[in-house]
């Protein structure tokens, strides 16, 4: 666990600071910050910083120099604010949603296969996007989202998104493919050397493939199926089951699967691709003609949390411009502010990852839970749920 | 402790001469427990015996419930309702048969690889060899202990991959590599087990007298007869303990399924995926529970062979 103590920032630091961050703060009324608190109610200004913050993220979204110097957004943020940080990484969604329900932790980068979960079990408060400088920023096409936002309520701050491609050799497999077909109705052409990411969350992958060629399944979101509709996914799984070599979760592994040849067409992300290439392996990807599945990370408050002012202060930092473009560079993302492409290392960043392309960005259906109450808005059928998912993951590996 | 105490001085009387000695409290309990043999075989398997019932058996017993729970679907919260489903889909589905089955299968392979590999060595190391050469050959057999488990995985994922070493070397000889796979993986294991395999039937075969070895040829065996009529039935439960730890091993693992197994699931892998994934702690203790009684039930075999106590 990565703790920081730095102990001469006394806890009873003066808020001054603080104020800076404020000044887009609407207030309407005279309501204190700190009364927000219980009933989930929506804070309508952010008071003094209380001096600390914990934060549960995704390792690589909170560096303080103590992996590598060089990259460190932390330390500028405990400067401003007075908020010391204290940081705990989570390896999986459902690790994460555990953790949350302790209610130790401020903050929650949460992807969408973990954030309805945590809205629905009242984990995580509304957030009052007014009072965010940084929000308004932020690509439109990420802001009000079922990922993010539930009846009308805003539950965060974007932080950065990307697709799960398709990636093939291109020396090994012609013609250049175009369409999921490559992975699904055609992955007996590369028999053997098919990959797929390994988790139950690819069946929305299967599921987005027979919506646009099984149009009668009627599939209107990939996470949103019933019975029916999962059966049909998990038969297309199985029969490319037969082609596929090795189902990758781990992206490093995925990396070298394709440099020896041992997988030669399969999704990916996009960071996967840039060490590929980096290494001199003949790969590229293609965002497919039916669209892919991605994730899209929000930043969220918990709802136990007792540093709502730093953890505020923290949603508005982590969209400003230098902290968005060090951390998307640093771990491989698209950024959720359209200033930070100015401010990465990399001038091409925006552009390898498209960031800013609301065209590419629409064509990806973004990590959501599947519940049972379904996420389309069906109410006359009940949707299978993850756990159901999981069993037929299993299923499908056989 | 109590020893000390009992030839400890107690603080010496003031010299009031109607003062008794007394003896320190104590000397009192050492005295006790000199006394009462009950009492002193309690104070000595208190400790062991809470170890053993509250860390060993108690989180058999919690596995074992929480396999006869279920999890609230919506807030994936583990709800402590009786049921059991779990342990019935586990038992009737046969997704999960069929993967008990490769399981064993793969356990079983390695198990054989490693005893096939591991009696000439050991037979070699302890019969054969020089003293000196002894030592050397038992700290190479140790050797690949000190390296990470992952690491050795990830070698061999290197060796196994397509124009990976092993195809380089097979190609004369028309052999192609496995490449990843269940044949892979059992490959892998049989790897990274072998010195478990190695040090218990080397023991065995310390244990057999040379003595022995000489007489029965004087008797006039042949080195097979020897082999095959005084030395293996003293081996057996070398070997037998030599074993456990193989097939245990193997048919928990988890880690070298998904490194170099392509697509091949294990029971590790099905427990790691609902405990990791899913966030379904009761079906992922109600497959756990398969390795469990499958190693109980060889432990019940083997038990009158002795090869426990090889352990």
């Amino acid at each position: 666990m990565a703790t920081r103590n730095k102990p001469y920032w006394a806890i009873s630091a003066v808020a001054v600071a603080a104020l800076a961050l404020t000044s887009c703060g609407t207030a309407q009324g005279g309501g204190s910050g700190e009364t927000a608190a219980a009933g989930g109610e929506v804070k309508t200004e952010i008071g003094a910083s209380e001096g600390k913050l914990s934060i549960l993220a995704w390792p690589g979204y909170v560096e303080d120099g103590s992996n590598d110097p060089k990259v460190d957004w932390v330390t500028p943020f405990e400067e401003q604010t007075q908020c010391q940080v204290e940081f705990k990484p989570f390896g999986t969604s459902d690790e994460a949603v555990t953790l949350m329900r302790t209610g130790q932790y401020d903050v929650i980068s949460a992807s969408g296969d973990a954030s309805l979960r945590l809205i629905a079990g009242g984990d995580v408060d509304p957030v009052n996007t007014d009072l965010l400088e940084n929000y308004k920023d932020v690509y439109p096409f990420l802001k009000d989202k079922a990922w993010n936002t539930v009846d009308g309520v805003n539950y965060g701050m974007p932080h950065g998104w990307g697709a799960n491609l398709l990636m093939y050799r291109a020396d090994k497999v012609e013609p250049a493919p175009t369409s999921w077909s490559a992975v699904f109705d055609d992955a007996e052409q590369n028999s053997g050397k098919v990959t797929a990411y390994d988790s139950p969350i690819y069946i929305a992958d299967a599921a987005l493939y027979l919506m646009k060629h099984n149009p009668e399944l009627g599939i209107k979101n990939p996470y949103a199926l019933d019975q029916e509709q999962l059966d049909a996914a998990v038969e297309l799984l199985k029969k490319q089951r037969e082609h596929v070599g090795e189902y990758w979760s781990d992206v490093v592994k995925e990396v070298q699967s394709f440099a020896s040849g041992s997988s030669v067409v399969g999704t990916t992300w996009q960071v996967g691709a840039n060490i590929a290439k980096a290494d001199g392996t003949k790969v590229e990807t293609v965002l497919p003609e039916e669209g892919a599945t991605g994730w899209s990370d929000t930043w969220m408050v918990g709802s136990q949390s007792k540093n709502k002012n730093c953890a505020y202060m923290w949603l508005d930092y982590i969209a400003s411009p230098e902290a968005n473009a060090a951390v998307a560079e640093y771990f491989g993302e698209s950024p959720a502010n359209p200033k930070a492409c100015e401010l990465t290392e990399d001038k091409g960043h925006c552009e390898t990852y498209h960031s800013g392309d609301e065209e590419y960005a629409s064509q990806i259906w973004y990590w959501t839970t599947p519940v049972e109450n379904c996420v389309d808005g069906r109410t006359d059928v009940k949707c299978t749920d993850y756990s159901e998912w999981t069993k037929a993951w299993t299923e499908i590996k056989g | 402790m109590a020893m000390q105490t009992t030839t400890a001085p107690g603080p010496a009387p003031a010299g009031g001469p109607e003062r008794k000695p007394v003896p320190p409290r104590k000397q009192g309990i050492s005295a006790l427990l000199h006394r009462s043999p009950r009492l002193r075989l309690a104070g000595l398997l208190t400790a062991p015996a809470a170890w053993l019932i509250l860390v060993y058996i108690a989180a058999l017993a919690a596995l074992l419930i929480t396999a006869l729970w279920t999890v609230d679907t919506f807030t994936g919260k583990v709800s402590t309702t009786w049921t059991f489903d779990n342990i019935r889909t586990v038992l009737t589905t046969s997704v999960y048969q069929v993967i008990t089955l490769r399981t064993i299968y793969i356990a079983v392979a390695v198990t054989v690889i490693d005893m096939v590999i591991a009696l000439p060595i050991a037979f070699f190391i302890a019969k054969v060899a020089t003293a000196r050469w002894q030592k050397l050959l038992v700290i190479a057999v140790l050797m690949p202990l000190w390296a990470s488990y992952l690491v050795k995985a990830y070698a061999w994922r290197n060796v196994l991959a397509e124009g990976g070493l092993l195809e380089w070397l097979g190609r004369p000889i028309g052999l192609d590599s496995p490449g990843y796979s269940e044949t892979a993986v059992i490959l892998t294991l049989a790897y990274i087990w072998l010195p478990y395999m190695i040090l218990p039937i080397h023991a065995g075969f310390e244990r057999v007298p040379n003595s022995m070895l000489e007489a029965s040829g004087d008797l006039g065996a042949k080195p097979w007869t020897t082999m095959r009529l005084v030395m293996l039935p003293i081996l057996v439960p070398s070997i037998i303990a030599g074993t456990i730890f193989t097939f245990s091993l193997s048919l928990g693992d988890y880690i070298t399924a998904q490194i170099v197994g392509g697509t091949t699931q294990m029971l590790g892998t099905v427990v790691y995926a609902n405990v990791g994934a899913a966030n379904n702690l009761p079906l992922a203790a109600a497959v756990s529970l398969i390795p469990i009684v499958i190693i109980m039930i060889y432990l019940f075999v083997v038990r009158r062979t002795g090869a426990l106590n090889n352990l």
